[in-house]
């Protein structure tokens, strides 16, 4: 069986890996990191987001022998206390219904706010159209995001 | 106050009481009990069984327990605030746990929007009642009247004297004193005397939730424990009769394969093959390999079914309810108007696929942790199926990745427990995405006939509705019944319901507001064609239709007029539109709730943008805000997201199984959505079901007025309209 050594969240694991096997199933079923979630499996709903050196990635489509040296970011990891500027807003704003794809939605909105500090609605839209919420939180995350770039100014820091 | 609690129908006929007990920790515990409950009452706390609890620990934490399933309704924060609000305790104090499923706390069931309104009392109860005893005893330990006492933020303060005790220096005295009798109790009932409730409140799971802690059922993580994949057969009710089942167990990682026969019921453990494998990835990989000789006994096809609707509509089929005489008044009405609609059937694909873990321990006690809507439901629907006693079953409640009534059903859970018991090994039961699809109970589709007839002042005074729905045995399935007297029944003087049922094999369950999500959009459309031939404003028709009464109607027509008014006033009804735009209005009453919005779209070409929906809805008292909210604009977006949708049969089995095949909606599209909620006295209802209904038809009204292209069909497309 292969073995990758797989940096995550800034902690290295190596861990033996069926061949093919994404990401995501290392994440989840090897390292118990389940803040990263399955849906489609196909990379169309982006629940299975994560962050490849910065780019929101999905994880269910990239196999996990391919992301040695790369920089990966996972829900779990975005803040050491939960306090990230997105993941603040996201609560103020109180996003989450069912909640399952919101880990996805946030890393995409952190990528998006690293980008461009100051997104209006066509650019969180365009950025946010491969992540799915069955939901509908839609508005949510649209002025949720803008909120996460009102905290990232005051705080004066990068998202 | 009144003593009484409301029972299943809303009827107060049950008593209510309140029984404390001092834990060793010192915490003070105050249940709620009732009559309908063998337990309640009795003394001792090893048979005292509330069905609702607070507990007050010495640190001043005050722990509410949340009984029912969350899967983003809201209930495990709005539940509590109502616990707070009477308490009168601050937020920040207040800790959620999660019940496990346990027949002692009642029904503990997510669905028909009915949490709210069978809640209400009892929470009530609970903290009030607490509330009372912990004035009691600051009384008793100052020598003063408990009148002279006032309580705020976890303190009690005597008016007089201005000296104040916390609620957790009050535990021990409390104790000691009798429980208030729930009769003695004044609840807070009305918006005006509310401090948090009616607020916006974050979920208290948020702060999980957003650092992706395990919470949902798929994030169990059990020691040694396995992953399975099952197959069912593509066409609905199908067996295996054999597979290569030596060859799957050979592939990496796989531990075990069979075969489970199943049973017949689709609710229950239906026949398939089961891969177990060391992680999710080689079970499923080695699906892959998987050859099975299925059994089948149909090749139903939605195309079947459209060709037997058009046969049934020529027939009369059976009449559920008759007012008047609907045929003598065509015969002297001035204006017929006849339409025919259809919807297709829908999948739920909620963003959680259906799961189920389970634990067959060595004592023989099962364990299982699944989303399940119904976990009582769940414990039977597996005792029978593998002989296990209930009182052997223990299911934990998790957080639910969405539901809108798929989770009502538990053929996941049933398997999981079988093949965790086949396995002798902790299991994990994950569906693909695929499974999920192809296995779903589907919002049956349907077809209605309608046919009014109008007077010389352009009234509806007569109204015929020939509904063709699925069956099997000649019983309508889950989902795919019309209540005779439902809205408009009881407003039009001549009224026939007639039904006819088409047999199908397809399996059917409750889809957010059943039945209401699909024929609500029938007939708001077609009211709006009816006002359009009367010549009258459709808003007008409507308040029209709901300010006369011939018999009993099911709704308060007050409080339905209430919200078409208060929708249309926000959209400035009746306000000059640019070409290609249109405002469309629809309304709808069902779980209690009344619910009405005006829909504002634009159009160009083929395509259609809904820029705005003004919602106003009627459940009386909001309890968080901030959930509420959150129900009308998701019932928006489900609403705007399923004019897209479709499932279509062929063959017996559904077509499509991911969301590349199901566009459900996306940032890119979400409208604007201003919620206007009329707060009234009456008691709160739920908010999961109500404003799904009238969205579509509000939609599809709009694209008439802007575009003059009548949809009498969903998905939108058929009609020549996509988003």
């Amino acid at each position: 069986m292969p073995q990758v050594t797989l940096k995550i969240n800034g902690t290295e694991h190596t861990l033996d890996v069926a061949p093919n096997m994404p990401l995501l199933w290392a994440l989840r079923d090897k390292l118990n990191l389940t803040g990263t979630k399955y849906s489609c499996g196909i990379g169309v709903c982006g629940a299975c987001t994560v962050l490849v050196d910065g780019a929101p990635t999905r994880s269910c489509l990239m196999p996990a022998t391919t992301m040695a040296d790369r920089e990966i970011t996972t829900i779990e990891g975005l803040s050491a206390d939960g306090n990230h500027p997105v993941q603040k807003a996201w609560n103020d704003e109180d996003v989450p219904q069912c909640g399952y794809c919101q880990g996805g939605q946030i890393l995409a909105a952190a990528a998006l706010l690293e980008q461009n500090p100051k997104p209006d609605d066509a650019d969180i839209d365009r950025a946010m159209s491969g992540n799915l919420c069955r939901c509908g939180t839609y508005i949510r995350i649209r002025k949720a995001i803008k909120r996460a770039a009102q905290y990232a100014a005051e705080e004066g820091g990068d998202v | 106050m009144n003593a009484q609690r409301r029972d299943d129908r809303g009827n107060m006929d049950r008593r209510a009481f309140l029984k404390t007990t001092l834990l060793a920790s010192g915490a003070l515990l105050i249940g709620v009990g009732s009559c309908g409950n063998p337990n309640a009452g009795k003394t001792g706390r090893e048979t005292w069984n509330p069905n609702l609890y607070v507990r007050i620990d010495p640190d001043g934490t005050i722990t509410i327990v949340s009984k029912n399933p969350d899967a983003g309704q809201g209930v495990k924060t709005a539940f509590p605030m109502v616990v707070a609000e009477c308490l009168e305790v601050d937020w920040k104090d207040v800790h959620v746990e999660q019940a496990p499923a346990d027949d002692r706390y009642g029904r503990q069931a997510l669905g028909g929007s009915r949490g709210t309104p069978d809640g209400w009392d009892d929470l009530r109860i609970a903290g009030t009642g607490a509330l009372y005893l912990l004035m009691g005893a600051a009384a008793k330990e100052w020598g003063v009247p408990t009148s002279e006492c006032s309580a705020a933020s976890g303190v009690i303060t005597h008016e007089p004297s201005g000296r104040t005790k916390a609620y957790a220096s009050l535990l021990e005295t409390a104790a000691t004193l009798p429980a208030p009798e729930v009769s003695e109790l004044k609840l807070k009932s009305r918006p005006s005397e509310f401090k948090l409730l009616g607020t916006f409140v974050p979920g208290v799971d948020n702060p999980k939730i957003l650092t992706g802690q395990p919470i949902y059922g798929s994030d169990i993580r059990l020691d040694g424990m396995l992953y399975a994949v099952y197959q069912k057969c593509p066409v609905f009710g199908g067996k295996a009769r054999s597979a290569n089942l030596e060859h799957v167990r050979s592939l990496p990682g796989v531990t075990h394969a069979f075969i489970v026969p199943g049973t017949d019921e689709y609710s229950g453990l239906q026949p398939g093959v089961a891969i177990v494998a060391e992680t999710f990835w080689e079970a499923n990989s080695a699906r892959e390999a998987l050859e099975v000789d299925w059994e089948t006994t149909h090749a139903d096809s939605s195309e079947g079914y459209a060709e037997q609707a058009k046969t049934l509509a020529a027939e009369p089929g059976e009449t559920l309810r008759h007012d008047g005489d609907v045929d003598a008044t065509f015969d002297r009405s001035v204006t017929i108007v006849e339409a025919s609609y259809h919807y297709p059937f829908v999948a739920h694909a909620t963003m959680e696929p259906m799961n189920c873990t389970a634990l067959l321990h060595e004592s023989g006690k099962l364990e299982l942790w699944a989303p399940s809507q119904n976990p009582q439901t769940q414990r039977k629907l597996i005792s029978q199926t593998l002989g296990i006693p209930e009182g052997r079953i223990h299911v934990n409640q998790v957080r639910i990745g969405g539901a809108f009534g798929r989770r009502s059903r538990l053929d996941f859970a049933v398997e999981a427990a079988w093949i965790a018991r086949e396995t002798g090994r902790p299991v994990q039961l994950l569906w693909t995405r695929e499974d999920d699809m192809a296995h779903d109970f589907y919002r049956p589709a349907g077809w209605h006939h309608f046919k009014a007839g109008l007077s010389d002042e352009g009234r509806m005074i007569a109204f015929d509705h020939h509904f063709i729905t699925l069956g099997m045995g000649g019983k309508t399935v889950s989902g795919a019944r019309l209540s005779a007297n439902h809205y408009p029944a009881g407003l039009v003087p001549n009224f026939r319901l007639r039904q006819s049922i088409i047999e199908t094999h397809v399996p059917t369950g409750p889809w957010r507001s059943p039945g209401h999500s699909a024929y609500c959009f029938a007939y708001q459309s077609f009211f709006d064609e009816v006002a359009l031939a009367a010549g009258r404003d459709p808003l007008e028709f409507r308040l029209d239709l709901l300010s006369q009464s011939f018999g009993k109607p099911q709704l308060d027509t007050e409080r339905g007029s209430g919200t078409l008014r208060v929708a249309a006033e926000k959209a400035g009804w009746g306000r000059e539109m640019e070409n290609n735009r249109g405002l469309g209005i629809a309304f709808h009453f069902d779980h209690r709730g009344y619910a009405a919005h005006v829909a504002e779209v634009s159009i160009d070409g083929d395509r259609f943008t809904l820029d705005k929906v003004y919602s106003a809805v009627d459940v009386g008292p909001i309890l968080n805000l901030s959930g509420a909210k959150n129900q009308v604009e998701g019932a928006v977006m489900d609403g705007l997201s399923t004019t897209q949708l479709e499932t279509t049969i062929a063959g017996g089995s559904a077509q499509q199984t991911n969301f590349h095949a199901h566009p459900m909606l996306r940032i890119d599209k979400a409208p604007e959505v201003e919620c206007h909620f009329i707060q009234s006295d009456n008691s709160p209802t739920g908010l999961g079901e109500p404003p799904f209904a009238p969205v579509a038809p509000a939609i599809a009204n709009a694209i008439f007025a802007a575009s003059g292209t009548r949809i009498r069909e969903l998905p939108f497309r058929r009609s020549g309209f996509i988003l």
